[in-house]
């Protein structure tokens, strides 16, 4: 079986997730041996994903987890048992 | 935030015994994804922190009904999520996209945005602002039904099963949504991040 770049693209979520099979693994690894663009698109996917992984993209908002306590703390105290 | 069931059920265990306060230690760990899915499902960040608040005060009352069958996190965030659905209802917010229906059966054709010279991972540079509002802005801009699962799976980096069960949908359309949101992400961010790859060598990631 021989797959094109098309191919590969529909994969490359699950190829990142290690979630294709060893026969569809090995395809795509052979196809991007030799595929510049494939290669491409699968690295800069993958460093999208890291990226977001990141904790700085997504901060809280200043004071919410103080916010938060304090309102659980009101819970705790005068909430029901 | 690595996941420990049998911490959690100790800590659980205790509170229900009366150790109250230990349910902040409980909550901790999970209130930046509490607060970060609200905040993609509600669109307003205040919105989201009062919402936060009311999912931790649910989560308490309702701790003798945990089970365990899940992680807690998940748990907790299928509790903010119905809080968030059920303010959603009340202010009769009108969308064009349900939450709950699965529109996974539109032919997903994208195309990558190709170029060859952005490989480097530009961690160092989300010192810079820019680069965090480009991310979150691309964020925000999906649809939400891929907003949610990037969220919950490479955000919070929660893993497939735990993304499903949070958000009531199966693992497979978890699967689907997060391949169409990457590709979306790829096509929109990889040409602007391509300005903030780092010049000098040193890869920190390349293909292996």
């Amino acid at each position: 079986m021989r797959i094109d770049c098309k191919h590969v693209w529909q994969h490359i979520s699950a190829y990142i997730e290690g979630d294709v099979d060893a026969a569809l693994r090995a395809e795509i690894d052979k196809h991007l041996e030799t595929c510049e663009i494939c290669s491409a698109v699968l690295d800069s996917t993958r460093n999208v994903v890291i990226l977001m992984a990141d904790d700085r993209v997504f901060e809280l908002p200043a004071g919410f987890s103080q916010r938060l306590h304090e309102r659980i703390d009101r819970e705790l105290q005068f909430g029901g048992s | 935030m690595p996941a420990n069931p049998e911490l959690d059920a100790e800590c659980i265990r205790r509170v229900i015994a009366g150790e109250r306060h230990l349910f902040h230690d409980l909550i901790r760990p999970c209130e930046r994804s509490i607060y970060l899915l609200l905040l993609s499902l509600l669109k307003n960040e205040a919105e989201a922190e009062d919402a936060a608040q009311e999912t931790a005060i649910k989560v308490y009352l309702n701790l003798h009904l945990f089970r365990g069958e899940a992680q807690f996190r998940t748990w907790v965030l299928s509790i903010a999520r119905n809080e968030a659905l059920s303010r959603l209802r009340k202010q009769r917010i009108r969308r064009e996209e349900s939450l709950d229906a699965a529109t996974d059966d539109q032919s997903g054709d994208y195309t990558p945005a190709i170029l060859t010279s952005w490989r480097e991972v530009p961690t160092e540079a989300l010192e810079q602002k820019e680069l965090g509002t480009l991310l979150r802005k691309a964020i925000e801009g999906l649809p939400e039904i891929y907003r949610n699962i990037v969220l919950l799976r490479d955000i919070e980096e929660m893993d497939i099963r735990e993304t499903a069960t949070a958000l009531g949908i199966s693992e497979g359309a978890v699967k689907v949504r997060l391949h169409r949101a990457r590709a979306m992400l790829q096509r929109e961010l990889a040409p602007q991040l391509k300005a903030f790859a780092p010049k000098s060598k040193g890869l920190l990631w390349r293909r292996a």
